[in-house]
């Protein structure tokens, strides 16, 4: 009887430790085979899916090209700056993209060098902006040769005319080799002013001399449209940069803000859907927007501030978030020093769990949009602090992007996964608590025994 | 001498136990390389390292998505903005790696300084734990290279801190400092980014952030002043009224599967295995505990046993 009950204690402990092995190896696998579906492991994903039916334009390049009598120079290879351009231009051409809408202006192409008044007005459409016929585009290319002088700014325009209006981002190339000596107009003016129209017009420059005047204006040209600059050495590095730039006016293309003009307070301010937009804030200035987040919600929100102009080394972005009386509710910040092409902030806000008993409650009765109940109407209010450098204008203001989002909120975890633990104190605590265990149930039966003996 | 081979059974278990847990902690970290996977770039990446991206943005907005593993080998201008974006999900701790070649240094007219930085899907610069994020070459020197690490990607944060969050992160690569005569001269560079760590390690735990940090990149819509219609963030955020002239796109972290038990069930993690491994040592122990009670004094003990039940079957 006695050895029946130990062969039934053993065959217990038996049990268990299959058990125990089982679940160890149970616990082992899946921990194994755990990443592959919860890691979560990044790529890249198009959120959204591109919708072939909501693209009416295609990408739009014009390419403005000097024909001025200092292209005749040869500095470069070896060769002369015209030939070198019109044999990278010749290979871009032949590496357009299909769907490219591609044309070619001339500045300086008709007028000789002892004629200044007409000199001064010639700019003319090569190849129109379109579908591009590869052997007519480059047919035309060939015939330029080295003539007149350098009205750039008037160019600027032309190719802005060229490129037509639209949502899409346009990019204008620009190829020269010499400033602008038709000026007025200025061109770095007449890039400002394009840029301001909210045409979403980029100029991208390439400079065929090294000289001081023109880099400063090419430079200027660039920085006021959020174009680049290129100071070309060799003809490998003109053709792989065009090419290059006619590539980029694809992905920019695609993604074009929405022009939108905030207010100076927050009762007037347009109301916004999850988006981009483009504005214009002047130095100083503050500008407000309304995005409506229902409880439950989470606002997302970032700004960048682009220094298209001359500004002084120290600037700073404030992006506040406030309620409709003026409350803060929270801020992004950034601030910064020295050359940068953007300063950028960014904040996140979700109303609190019980949007009645919060502190600005009467908000969305006192909200003026009327934009429906459970709505709280958030005010972002967006400012900067760049400060132009002397005698740089303070109007149009500097071009501002804004990223608005709703989602929906996140809740503060509740702990670890339903209450499971962790690490060696645990399984020394579960060893002590099931080894009392087992004492005291020994103990208990042994003094039942004992018990049972005595009567 | 069956009790000791109770107790050698009984210590092999233990061992068996206390190993679990520790296999179990240490295998998510040997698998959660992010290289080895990815949607997009799968078949690319499943035949050795995909070729580098040869392009790079010049704005936030049109930043250059890198799947993951791939790198970005770029012709740049001295002074050009160079953006790209990848996409990181809690618990990866990712580092991003850059090699400029400079230009020749006889059309160089003094010092260059390169900064990279990065910024979350907010467009929040995000703090560097470790790495030279922006160096200085001298006129003669050829190359520079710049890292940053960010620090660990948390599961979730309360919406007014700054803590770095699953979704799309933007490197800006940038000269800070450069001669204005040496503006627009030709570079090249290098930019690669790594990542370690997985959704294991992932702070706070059950933290969940219901939509990642990934930016809208589509064009908004302004809504007429008295609209009642709102936006609801159950529909995605590209509304179809946006005279969006295409659809861009932009580097989001590939959402976890959903199964029928998601909701009850938050998956299978480490903490199983030391649960259950807990258990079975409490259990072990238990019944080893109850065998010393039943027999307390060895041999000597199962001898008066024995005795007693001798003793009782003469007296029955």
């Amino acid at each position: 009887m006695i050895i029946r009950r130990r062969r039934s204690v053993r065959s217990a402990a038996l049990a268990a430790a299959l058990l125990t092995v089982g679940f160890a190896t149970v616990g082992v696998l899946p921990a194994q085979a755990d990443p592959s579906p919860s890691a979560g492991v990044p790529s890249s994903t198009a959120s959204a899916a591109p919708t072939e039916a909501g693209a009416p334009e295609a990408p739009k390049v014009d390419l403005v090209l000097d024909v001025s009598g200092s292209m005749g120079i040869s500095d470069i290879d070896g060769k002369s700056r015209m030939a070198v351009a019109q044999r990278s231009i010749d290979d871009v051409i032949d590496a357009l993209p299909p769907e490219a809408e591609f044309g070619i202006r001339t500045l300086g192409a008709t007028y000789p060098v002892s004629d200044k008044t007409d000199g001064c007005k010639d700019t003319k459409v090569l190849y129109p902006v379109g579908r591009t016929d590869k052997v007519e585009a480059k047919t035309a290319v060939a015939t330029l040769r080295p003539t007149g002088w350098t009205p750039i700014g008037l160019a600027l325009r032309g190719a802005a005319q060229d490129l037509g209006s639209g949502q899409a981002t346009r990019r204008v190339v620009l190829i020269t080799d010499g400033e602008d000596d038709c000026a007025p107009p200025d061109p770095c003016d007449v890039a400002r002013e394009l840029a301001a129209q909210g045409v979403h017009l980029v100029v991208d420059t390439l400079g065929l001399a090294h000289d001081d005047k023109v880099r400063q204006q090419l430079l200027c040209i660039a920085n006021a449209t959020g174009g680049s600059y290129t100071d070309v050495r060799t003809q490998q590095q003109l053709t792989d940069r065009v090419k290059q730039l006619v590539t980029r006016s694809d992905t920019s293309y695609r993604a074009t803000p929405a022009n939108v003009t905030g207010t100076d307070q927050c009762a007037t301010a347009p109301l916004l859907t999850p988006g981009v937009y483009a504005d214009r804030e002047k130095f100083s200035e503050h500008r407000v927007y309304r995005v409506p987040v229902h409880a439950g919600q989470e606002l997302r929100a970032s700004v960048s501030v682009t220094p298209d102009r001359a500004v002084a080394l120290d600037y700073g972005v404030l992006l506040r978030a406030t309620d409709a009386a003026g409350q803060e509710l929270v801020r992004g910040t950034d601030a910064g020093s020295g050359r940068t092409d953007v300063a950028s902030t960014g904040l996140r806000w979700s109303a609190a769990d019980a949007p009645s008993g919060s502190p600005s409650g009467g908000s969305s009765a006192s909200s003026p949009s009327g934009a429906g109940a459970g709505a709280r109407t958030v005010c972002l209010v967006v400012s900067n602090s760049f400060a132009g450098q002397a005698g740089v204008q303070n109007d149009p203001g500097l071009p501002l992007e804004l990223t608005v989002d709703v989602a929906n909120a996140s809740p503060a975890p509740a702990g670890p996964a339903l209450g499971l633990g962790r690490g060696w104190i645990m399984l020394l605590v579960l060893t002590g608590a099931g080894l009392l265990t087992g004492l005291v149930w020994g103990w208990i039966a042994r003094w039942r025994i004992s018990v049972w003996r005595e009567n | 001498m069956m009790r000791r081979v109770l107790g050698t059974g009984l210590l092999g278990l233990l061992l068996a136990g206390a190993t679990a847990p520790g296999a179990v902690a240490a295998s998510p970290t040997a698998q959660s390389s992010p290289s080895t996977s990815a949607s997009t770039s799968a078949s690319a990446s499943a035949s050795g390292p995909a070729a580098p991206v040869t392009s790079a943005g010049t704005s936030f907005l049109t930043a250059t998505a890198l799947a993951a593993g791939r790198d970005a080998d770029v012709a740049a201008a001295t002074g050009d903005y160079l953006y790209w974006e990848f996409a990181a999900s809690a618990g990866q701790t990712d580092t991003v790696r850059v090699d400029v070649t400079l230009p020749g240094s006889a059309d160089r007219h003094g010092p260059q300084s390169w900064t990279v930085e990065l910024f979350d899907g907010l467009r929040r610069r995000q703090a560097c734990t470790a790495g030279p994020q922006s160096g200085t070459a001298a006129q003669g020197t050829g190359t520079l290279s710049l890292s940053c690490t960010l620090r660990q990607v948390r599961s979730w944060a309360e919406p007014w801190s700054e803590d770095p969050l699953p979704g799309t992160y933007y490197a800006r690569l940038s000269v800070s400092d450069v001669p204005q005569t040496d503006l627009g001269l030709a570079a090249r560079v290098r930019l690669h980014v790594a990542a370690t760590g997985g959704a294991d390690d992932a702070q706070p735990e059950g933290g969940d952030l219901k939509a990642p940090l990934v930016p809208p990149v589509n064009a908004g819509a302004t809504a007429p002043p008295g609209a009642t219609a709102l936006p609801s963030a159950s529909t995605p955020p590209s509304p179809t009224a946006a005279p969006s002239p295409g659809g861009a796109s932009v580097a989001a972290p590939v959402k976890a599967a959903e199964h029928w038990y998601s909701g009850l069930f938050s998956g299978w993690n480490s903490r199983w295995g030391w649960t259950l491994a807990g258990a079975a040592l409490a259990g072990l122990a238990g019944i080893g505990g109850y065998t010393l009670t039943r027999h307390p004094r060895g041999h000597r003990g199962r001898r008066v046993v024995r005795e007693e039940v001798r003793r009782y079957e003469e007296v029955s």
